[in-house]
């Protein structure tokens, strides 16, 4: 097949010649849309169809690309077979030679194919940089199915033969550019992105957005790296690439490299051919999808409008729809564009749509924006702010599905109802009047402003009373509290930053007060700095607190007993039945045996129910309060001390196992972990305060879910600050890198105290932080380069910490006065509390419910069915 | 009036728990040696606990705060002062005599 007989009159197109042959070039996404569609056709069947297509696969979903990673094979990813039924489908070939004259193609494999018509949809290549070193081993593009199975199996050969995860880089923080970094991400590789400009997604959002969007991704613990122009790919001795190096001479490590610089139209064929290209690439075609040749059409991404192709597939699929309604001898036009479009890196919501930069004249822009929350939203609106023009989201895009048919269209509301939070989750005074604040008691935001304007409440405990916000499992205080305060701010009333009715200081300013005064006694304290009265159950235990990160004193120490809480005060934790959990400490989670057979018999002889905590640790609960120094006595001999799960103080260290035994731990972890459980024990602060150590990048130990979480690196450890769990998670941001050992535990060291000195009460660390000035660079600040000249404060503070730490249940053990305290009766000081009722289940015992014991206890307590009243025996009834 | 215990064998501001029958009373001394008697039995939780939480003042009155859920009563009259947003329960008093270094208990009021 050379030759065609048949002359093309350029006034056929309104019908196809009989038995025309119809060629189509690239076998991509459009190009299947277009056969898809010609199929449809009437007309169509007197075509005879040659495809070619140089990849080696049937067409299929480059959209979906990404979940090939996590796809079972390829297939998942092919799009449907049928529109190749009964059609010459050269696969695996490339067409390289386009003969006008002619009207042949040629390929790669010598075949040469006659065309009537021919279709270009040879779609784009993805660009790399021609810097040094584009070409090494382990540098990638991201558009093919290729490229994909490439990448995976650098990762899996890399991250194998170093014995480690991978540190990658994507050049060019576009829609592609992030994708692929959360591709990379997902597959273990510690990614960062490099982005030349000033931002991400520079042609999607304006800057405050790329700033939200910057922010989003690293919370995903991605790094990011803008102004950066990469000049150069430095290889290791066998020629892969190590790194890159960018125009400031600075360099970055890396073991694979992505380039995601943006797609060139493929349009080499219709050059040579002597086809009208655009200045900037692409084929030229007219609105009915025809190029400078009659016979010779292109549609997709390879096709340029107006000087400009399209990088998404819905313009493609328009034109692959025109095209096929010509050939089939209609008059489609192309309809022109719509760029919108929505990042798809899951955990970052991003949409971009219509004019999104405000180009339009006179434009207005409305603007949502929430820093903490890293949020950011743009309407822009026409000049009277009512047709909606185009609209950026970041950070929160649910609202893109219902606005983007808007575009064009009168908003009919208020704009900014489209902008503000669609779920609460950062805690703000903005919070939108029907946000539920208290969950237990579904108490909205709407109640506990008009419980401070309408019922006349001033604090948190007024607003408890009045709405029940917060008098469940009070994790909703500080959020009640920001909106109490934010109410009376509002109407001009002062807002106490007052512990309570007895000391009219803050908690940081009372801690100055008796560091600096010296004193050592709530009374003496009281009669100094406070206003009268005896204390209460919110300023006693603030002052012991406070007293004990001063200097170790013991809990039961004279009048600070008078202080405690009951959890102190006993040191075990009260439940719901008045009995107590008795919490030994494991440090890092590493136990030996023999320290397991001992828990284990002492929970079998006390009779007590044992779980493993969420702590890496062993819980023994339902000793009563006579028993306490009894199990702790038999705990105390075989070496395990306090776990202070009762204090607010150090809770846990946990690790992973690290590299004594895990084969991608690149530091000991546990051994890290117990150092400093070690370290920081039984050191009170304003609240409870964990820590996780992880011996990779994998972050087994969840350290970032930790106050203060610490990550294994080649040359150190990287120390993240301010995440937990709990009622508003967060995770915890980076505070410096690669640091050493002794660094390392310095700069916790200051970390905590300067917490421990500043804090509110019961304020975790990553409230904290944000409201520290400068934030989280404040902070590093402080403790990294001593501007607030307290650093060796802290330090003396710290050595005297772990100089003067003992043990609070050994020194009981020791003190007949202490021992005192355990008395379950003060006329029968080891009479179990004859209310003590409990039922066997799944093995072990626990409190029976008010229908159990109303359905199971007689006259004066005598247990029958399935109960037991704790006697001085603790036999559990088996039923 | 039963005796219940010594009064040394109260600590100032803070409570214990005494077995009266099979009734339990919580105890309390303040820090200007008054004792005051309410029930053990903590009415949010039903746990019978009082006796362990802390004590203290509102205004004039000296109080105890639950160690389950933290309201707080009026030891003097067992009023409950702060319900933490549950309904107000008022707790059961007993007279109150030191005689001699003893503490005697009375009526239940
Ligand atoms: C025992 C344990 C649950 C378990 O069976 O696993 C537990 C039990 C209690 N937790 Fe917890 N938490 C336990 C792990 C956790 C974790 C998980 C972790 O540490 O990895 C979390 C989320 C992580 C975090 O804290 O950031 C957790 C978040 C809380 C919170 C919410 C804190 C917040 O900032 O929102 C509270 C309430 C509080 O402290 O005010 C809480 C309070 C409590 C208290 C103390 C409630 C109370 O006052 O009675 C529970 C009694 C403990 C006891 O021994 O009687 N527990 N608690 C876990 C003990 C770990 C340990 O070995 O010490
Ligand atoms: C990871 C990824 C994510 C994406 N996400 C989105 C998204 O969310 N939304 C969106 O709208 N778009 C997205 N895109 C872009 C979208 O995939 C493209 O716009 C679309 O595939 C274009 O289709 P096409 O048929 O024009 O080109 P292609 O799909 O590239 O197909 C062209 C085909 O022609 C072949 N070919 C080229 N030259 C020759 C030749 N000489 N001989 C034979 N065969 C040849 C090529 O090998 C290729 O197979 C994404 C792209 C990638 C890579
Ligand atoms: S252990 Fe933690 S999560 Fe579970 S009930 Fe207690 S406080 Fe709630
Ligand atoms: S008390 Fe408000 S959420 Fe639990």
């Amino acid at each position: 097949m050379t030759e065609t007989d048949a002359p093309y009159r350029s006034d056929m197109a309104s019908s196809v010649s009989t038995s025309s042959h119809l060629v189509v070039v690239g076998a991509g996404m459009v190009a299947h849309r277009f056969l898809e569609s010609l199929r449809a056709r009437e007309g169509a069947e007197r075509l005879t169809i040659t495809v070619i297509g140089e990849e080696d696969a049937a067409p299929y979903d480059r959209v979906g690309l990404t979940s090939f990673f996590s796809a079972a094979s390829a297939d998942e990813l092919s799009l449907s077979p049928e529109p190749l039924d009964g059609i010459r489908f050269l696969r695996g070939e490339r067409a390289v030679r386009i003969d006008r004259e002619a009207r042949t193609v040629t390929t790669d494999a010598g075949s040469t194919v006659r065309y009537d018509e021919l279709v270009l949809a040879t779609g784009s290549y993805a660009a790399e940089l021609a810097v040094e070193g584009y070409r090494l081993a382990g540098v990638f593009v991201y558009r093919t199915l290729d490229d994909v199975r490439g990448i995976r199996e650098w990762i899996a050969q890399r991250s194998q033969a170093l014995g480690r995860p991978l540190r990658g880089a994507v050049i060019g923080g576009g829609l592609l550019g992030l994708e692929a970094a959360g591709a990379l991400d997902g597959l273990g590789v510690g990614v960062t992105i490099v982005q030349s400009s000033n931002r991400l997604l520079s042609a999607q959002v304006d800057d405050a957005g790329g700033e939200a969007l910057r922010r989003l991704i690293e919370q995903r613990g991605l790094d990011v790296r803008t102004n950066s122009r990469t000049t150069e790919l430095a290889a290791d001795a066998a020629g892969r690439v190590a790194g890159l190096r960018f125009d400031d001479l600075s360099t970055l490590d890396a073991d694979i490299v992505i380039f995601s610089v943006g797609v060139r139209p493929r349009d080499e064929l219709a050059r040579a051919a002597g086809l009208e290209v655009a200045p900037r690439g692409g084929v030229v075609i007219d609105d009915g999808c025809r190029t400078s040749d009659p016979a010779i059409w292109a549609i997709g991404e390879v096709a340029a409008v107006d000087g400009q192709c399209f990088g998404l597939v819905a313009p493609g699929y328009s034109m692959a729809e025109v095209a096929a309604d010509r050939l089939a001898g209609g008059d489609a036009v192309f309809p022109g564009a719509d760029l919108s479009t929505k990042l798809k890196l899951s955990g970052v919501e991003v949409a971009s749509f219509g004019d999104a930069f405000g180009a339009t004249p006179g434009s207005l822009d409305v603007v949502y924006a929430d820093p903490i929350a890293g949020v950011y939203k743009k309407l822009v609106l026409s000049d009277d702010a009512k047709t909606l023009l185009g609209g950026i989201l970041v950070g929160d895009a649910s609202n893109y599905s219902s606005l983007r048919p808007l575009l064009g269209a009168e908003l009919g509301a208020d704009p900014s109802a489209y902008l503000l939070p669609s779920d609460v989750e950062a805690p703000t005074g903005e919070l939108p009047d029907a946000a539920v604040v208290c969950s237990c008691n579904n108490v909205a935001a709407h109640s506990i402003r008009s419980a401070v304007t309408e019922e006349g409440c001033t604090d948190v405990a007024g607003v408890k009373a009045c709405t029940r916000a917060g008098a469940a499992c009070g994790s909703c205080v500080p959020l009640v509290k920001k909106l109490v305060n934010a109410e009376l701010a509002k109407a001009g009333r002062t807002v106490s930053t007052a512990l309570c009715e007895h000391f009219p200081l803050s908690r940081a300013q009372l801690f100055d007060a008796v560091r600096i005064t010296g004193l050592r006694s709530f009374s003496e304290i009281l009669e100094r700095h406070g206003s009268g009265g005896r204390g209460c159950d919110l300023c006693k235990p603030a002052v012991a607190s406070i007293l004990a990160s001063l200097g170790n004193v013991h809990p039961l120490d004279g009048e600070n007993a008078t202080l405690q809480d009951t959890n102190d005060h006993v040191m075990a934790n009260l439940q719901r039945d008045g009995s107590y959990s008795v919490v030994p400490r494991i440090p890092g989670g590493e136990i030996t045996p023999e320290g397991l057979v001992v828990i284990g018999e002492v929970a079998r002889d006390f009779g007590l129910y044992t779980k493993i905590t969420g702590g890496q640790r062993i819980d023994l609960f339902g000793a009563r309060l006579e028993q306490l120094p009894d199990i702790w006595r038999r705990l105390v001999d075989a070496g395990f001390e306090s776990g202070h799960a009762y204090g607010k103080s150090l809770r846990t260290v946990k690790s992973c196992v690290g590299s004594t035994w895990c084969r991608y731990g690149v530091q000991d972890s546990v051994k890290l972990a117990i150092d400093l459980e070690l370290r920081y024990r039984g050191l009170r602060s304003p609240h409870k305060f964990k820590m996780g150590v992880s011996g990779c990048a994998r972050e087994c130990a969840e350290a970032r879910g930790k106050d203060v979480g610490v990550i294994a690196t080649e040359k150190g450890w990287n120390l993240y600050v301010g995440g937990n769990g709990g009622f508003t998670p967060r995770h915890a941001q980076l505070l410096a890198e690669d640091l050493d050992t002794e660094t390392l535990i310095r700069t916790i060291d200051r970390f905590v105290l300067y917490y421990v000195r500043t804090a509110d009460r019961l304020q975790r660390t990553a409230p904290w932080v944000e409201e520290l000035e400068g934030g989280i660079d404040g902070l590093r600040d402080v403790v990294l380069n001593d501007s607030l000249g307290i650093a060796e404060d802290l330090d003396e503070a710290m050595a005297r910490h772990v100089d003067t730490y003992r043990d609070e249940w050994k020194a009981t053990l020791e003190d007949p006065e202490k021992l005192a305290r355990f008395a379950s009766f003060v006329n029968a000081p080891r009479t179990p509390d004859p209310s003590l009722a409990y039922v066997e289940e799944r093995g072990q015992r626990r409190p029976a419910t008010d229908a159990e014991r109303s359905s199971g206890i007689s006259n004066g307590g005598v247990a029958s069915g399935a109960i037991t009243i704790a006697g001085p025996t603790l036999e559990v009834v088996r039923s | 009036m039963i005796a219940v215990c010594g009064l040394n064998d109260l600590l100032p501001e803070r409570g214990a728990a005494a077995l009266v029958g099979d009734e339990q009373v919580a105890l309390f001394r303040t820090l200007d040696g008054d004792v005051y008697a309410v029930q053990q039995q903590d009415p949010y939780s039903g746990a019978h606990v009082l006796s362990r939480g802390i004590v203290g003042s509102r205004g004039e009155a000296p109080t105890v705060a639950s160690p389950m859920y933290k309201q707080v009563f009026d030891l003097r009259t067992g009023e409950c002062l702060d319900p933490q947003g549950r309904i107000p329960r008022r707790l059961r008093t007993w007279q109150v005599e030191v005689r001699a270094g003893q503490v005697y208990l009375g009526e239940a009021r």
